[in-house]
C-alpha cells in the first residue's frame, strides 16, 4: 500500500499518494498546469514542455507530468519566470511548422491555440521555418497534416495503450522528426489501424482530423477516450 | 520620346502601375498597365484536401471572400457530384447578394464617388472619401451605411463578416435562423432607401461626364456574364453567356467544365496578370469584358420589379449595348437594386428556414469546375484532385483578369485622349487612373497574387528616362 505524503503546491498543503506525479497531484487538488502532451488515460511523455514547474532547491525547471511528487516538495506552478518559458516553448512550436490558423480545420476548437490565447501570445519572435510538408489523405476517413503537428505523441500512446493497435511511432530524428503509421507508410496502407479514430479525438491540433470536415469544423471529445482508459484500467 | 509612369494606381483593391510611352511630339505611343504583385495559390494548395479550398482561396481576398468561396465551394460539389439541398443553393445566393451589395458600395460611394462628386480635377488631398463626407455628408453616409447593410447580410447568415467558414462543400454548415432573417428583412427598406436616393442623384449628373463617357474605355468587345436559360441576369449560378459587341448571342451557355473551349490564357510580358480572351477569336482579338456592365449587356433583363425597370431605363439611354466602361457605375447602382430585391424574395421564401442544408459525399469526379459571378465579374475555379482528395492542380481566372486586356485598352483610350502636354496635369493623370477604377479592378485577387503603394504613373523620354512622376 503506498504511503500517503504531503507537498506544497503554490503554498497550499496538499496531501498525495507516493508515485503520483506533480501533475497529477496539483490536478486532484483543482490547480491547473497546462500541458498539450499529457492525458489522463495514457502514460505520460513530458515532450511539450508546458508543464514545467519550479521546486524549492532544484535549479532547473522540471515537467510536472513526469516528476513524481516527493515528500516535502514545494512547488510553484505559475511565476513570471515559468510564463515567460512556457511561451517561449509555443513561439518554437508555432514557427517549427505550418499553424495557419485562419484555415485550419481545428481553428476555434485547438488547444495549442486556446493555450497560446490564453498565454498572451500575440506574435512570435523568430523566423518561421516554413517547412514544406504533405498532408496525407490516403486513409478513407482520416487526415494526417504534418503541417499543424506538434509531435506531443498522444496518438502514439493512445493507439498503443488503449486501442493496442500501435499504428503510430515518431520516425526520423530532431527537426525531421515526424509521425508515421507503421514503418512509415501511407496511413490509408496500414494493416494494424482500426480505423476507431482515437488518435483523432485526442489530437490536441489539426494534425490528425476527420476526413470532409471545413475550416472550423473540426470539434473533438478526448474524454470518450479518457473514460475507456479508465475502464480498461479497472479491467486489467 | 518620354515616358509617364503612375505608380501607384490608388483608389483601387490591390496593386498597379500605368506606364505611358510618349514621341518626340508628345503623342501616346503606347500604354501598359502593369500589376506588380504574384501569390501563388494555385501552386502551394497542391496537396491539401480538397474541401479546404473555399477557406483556402477566399483569404485570396478580403472585399469579396464570398465570391471565392462561391466558385470553390461550386468546384468541390462537381468532385463531389452532388446537386446541393435547394435551400442550400438559395443561402448561398441570399450571402452572395449581400457581398454584391457591400461591394458595389464601396466601389461607388468610396472608391469612385469622390471623382464623380468633387470632380476629376478636384484636389487629391481631398479627392477621397473624407472630401466626400465634407461636400456631401448625407451621401457619404448613405454609401457608410449601405455597405455597413451589405456586411450585416453577411455577417447574419454566415456568422463572420470577412472570411466565414459557412460556406461549405455541399451546401453551408448550418441553416438560418429565423431571426436572423427577420433582422435582414427588417433592414431591407432602409437599403432600398439609400440605393433609391443614390440613383436618382447619379441619374442626374451622369450627364455631366461627356468626355469621359466617351472616352473611358469606350471601345467595342464582347462581353461575358451568367444567365439563367432565360438570358436573365444571374449572380451566383446559372451559364456563361458571351455576346459580340453588337449583342449577338456567340455563346449561349457555355458548361462550366468546357471553360477551357472558349477562354485562353496570354501571358504578358510586363504584368503578374494573365490575359485572358475568347479562345476562337485568338490574341488580342478575343478581348472581353465581365462585371456590371457585361452583365447588363448580356443580361435580357434582371428578373425583379424595381431592377428591371431600371434595366431598361439604363438601355434606353445608353443603348442594347453599352459599351462605355463609364457605365460601370450605373450599371453596378442597378444590380444593387437587383441584389435587394432578389435578397429578398430569398428570405420571403418560407422555405429558405428548411434545415437540410448540406450534401455529404467523398470524391466522384477527379476534376471539378465552379462559376460564380463576383461583384467585379465572372469567377472560375478549377480543381483536379487525386482519388483520395488532395489536390493535384489549380486554376483560378478572376474577374480582374478578364478584364485585363479591356483595362489595358481603356487606359491606352484614355491617355491618348487626354494627355496632349509635356507636362501631365494631376487630373489628367485621375483620369487615366480612374478608368482603371471604373471597372473596380480586384488586384490581390487577379493575381491572387501587390506593394506597398496601390497606382503610379511615370512619364519617359526615348532613352526610357523618368521625365514625370505622379504617385498617389
Amino acid at each position: 500500500m503506498p504511503s500517503q505524503i504531503t507537498v506544497r503546491i503554490d503554498g497550499v498543503l496538499c496531501t498525495a499518494t507516493e508515485g503520483q506525479t506533480i501533475f497529477e497531484v496539483a490536478e486532484a487538488n483543482g490547480k491547473v498546469i497546462p500541458s498539450l502532451c499529457h492525458m489522463e488515460g495514457v502514460s505520460p511523455a513530458g515532450s511539450c514542455r508546458l508543464c514545467l514547474v519550479e521546486v524549492a532547491g532544484v535549479d532547473r525547471l522540471l515537467p510536472a507530468c513526469t516528476t513524481p511528487a516527493q515528500r516535502g516538495m514545494a512547488v510553484t506552478t505559475t511565476s513570471d519566470r515559468l510564463v515567460r518559458h512556457r511561451r517561449l516553448a509555443l513561439e518554437l512550436m508555432f514557427v517549427e511548422r505550418n499553424h495557419v490558423c485562419a484555415v485550419c480545420v481545428s481553428n476555434g476548437h485547438c488547444e495549442l491555440q486556446a493555450l497560446a490565447m490564453s498565454l498572451g501570445v500575440t506574435y512570435v519572435r523568430y523566423p518561421y521555418n516554413s517547412p514544406r510538408l504533405p498532408v496525407d489523405v490516403s486513409h478513407p476517413r482520416f487526415v494526417l497534416d504534418h503541417n499543424r503537428c506538434i509531435l506531443c505523441s498522444r496518438c502514439v500512446r493512445v493507439c498503443d495503450e488503449i486501442e493496442g493497435a500501435h499504428v503510430w511511432d515518431i520516425g526520423g530524428r530532431g527537426i525531421g522528426s515526424r509521425v508515421v503509421a507503421e514503418l512509415d507508410q501511407p496511413w490509408g496502407d496500414s494493416q494494424a489501424c482500426t480505423s476507431c479514430g482515437k488518435c483523432v479525438q485526442v489530437c490536441p491540433t489539426g494534425a490528425l482530423v476527420e476526413k470532409g470536415y471545413g475550416v472550423e469544423e473540426m470539434t473533438r471529445s478526448n474524454s470518450a477516450v479518457a473514460r475507456l482508459a479508465m475502464k480498461k484500467g479497472a479491467a486489467s | 520620346m518620354r515616358k509617364i509612369v503612375i505608380d501607384p494606381v490608388t483608389r483601387i483593391e490591390g496593386h498597379a502601375k500605368i506606364t505611358i510611352q510618349l514621341d518626340d511630339d508628345d503623342r501616346v505611343v503606347e500604354t501598359a498597365f502593369h500589376v506588380t504583385q504574384v501569390r501563388g495559390f494555385e501552386k502551394f494548395t497542391e496537396g491539401r484536401p480538397y474541401y479546404e479550398m473555399p477557406s483556402i482561396t477566399a483569404r485570396i481576398c478580403g472585399i469579396c471572400p464570398i465570391s471565392h468561396l462561391l466558385a470553390s465551394a461550386k468546384a468541390c460539389d462537381a468532385i463531389m457530384s452532388v446537386r446541393i439541398p435547394p435551400t442550400a443553393a438559395k443561402l448561398r445566393e441570399a450571402l452572395h447578394c449581400g457581398q454584391i451589395i457591400q461591394s458595389h458600395a464601396l466601389s461607388f460611394f468610396h472608391l469612385s464617388a469622390p471623382d464623380l462628386l468633387l470632380g476629376f480635377d478636384s484636389p487629391p488631398e481631398r479627392r477621397n472619401i473624407i472630401g466626400v463626407l465634407e461636400d456631401h455628408p448625407y451621401m457619404a453616409r448613405d454609401g457608410i451605411a449601405l455597405r455597413k447593410f451589405g456586411q450585416q447580410v453577411i455577417e447574419g447568415l454566415a456568422k463572420e463578416r470577412i472570411h466565414p467558414s459557412w460556406i461549405v462543400p455541399g451546401g453551408v454548415n448550418a441553416p438560418l435562423d429565423p431571426a436572423v432573417r427577420d433582422r435582414i428583412l427588417a433592414g431591407l427598406p432602409e437599403a432600398k432607401a439609400i440605393t433609391r436616393r443614390t440613383f436618382a442623384f447619379f441619374k442626374s449628373v451622369v450627364d455631366d461626364f461627356p468626355d469621359e463617357i466617351a472616352h473611358f474605355g469606350n471601345c467595342p468587345t464582347m462581353y461575358a456574364g451568367l444567365t439563367d436559360a432565360d438570358g436573365g441576369l444571374q449572380l451566383y449560378d446559372g451559364s456563361v453567356r458571351f455576346i459580340d459587341a453588337e449583342g449577338k448571342v456567340v455563346v449561349p451557355a457555355m458548361p462550366a467544365e468546357d471553360y477551357g473551349s472558349y477562354i485562353g490564357e496570354a501571358t504578358l510580358a510586363n504584368s503578374y496578370l494573365k490575359a485572358p480572351y475568347f479562345k476562337p477569336h485568338g490574341h488580342p482579338a478575343g478581348i472581353y469584358r465581365v462585371g456590371p456592365l457585361a452583365r447588363l449587356n448580356v443580361a435580357t433583363h434582371c428578373g425583379s420589379p424595381e431592377a428591371d425597370a431600371e434595366f431598361a431605363e439604363y438601355h434606353q439611354r445608353f443603348g442594347k449595348v453599352v459599351q462605355s466602361s463609364f457605365h460601370f457605375h450605373y450599371a453596378r447602382l442597378v444590380e444593387i437594386v437587383y441584389a435587394l430585391e432578389r435578397l429578398e424574395a430569398l428570405l420571403d421564401a418560407p422555405s429558405i428556414l428548411d434545415t437540410h442544408v448540406r450534401a455529404r459525399a467523398g470524391v466522384n469526379a477527379l476534376e471539378g469546375v465552379g462559376i460564380a459571378e463576383a461583384p467585379r465579374g465572372m469567377l472560375i475555379h478549377h480543381y483536379k484532385v487525386n482519388e483520395a482528395g488532395a489536390i493535384t492542380w489549380a486554376n483560378l481566372i478572376v474577374a480582374t483578369g478578364h478584364n485585363n486586356l479591356a483595362i489595358g485598352k481603356s487606359v491606352d483610350e484614355v491617355a491618348r485622349h487626354f494627355i496632349h502636354e509635356r507636362k501631365l496635369s494631376e487630373g489628367v493623370l485621375n483620369r487615366v487612373s480612374a478608368v482603371v477604377r471604373a471597372y473596380d479592378p480586384c488586384l490581390s485577387c487577379s493575381t491572387h497574387a501587390a506593394d506597398q503603394y496601390p497606382v503610379e504613373i511615370s512619364l519617359l523620354d526615348a532613352d526610357g528616362d523618368v521625365l514625370d512622376r505622379v504617385r498617389s
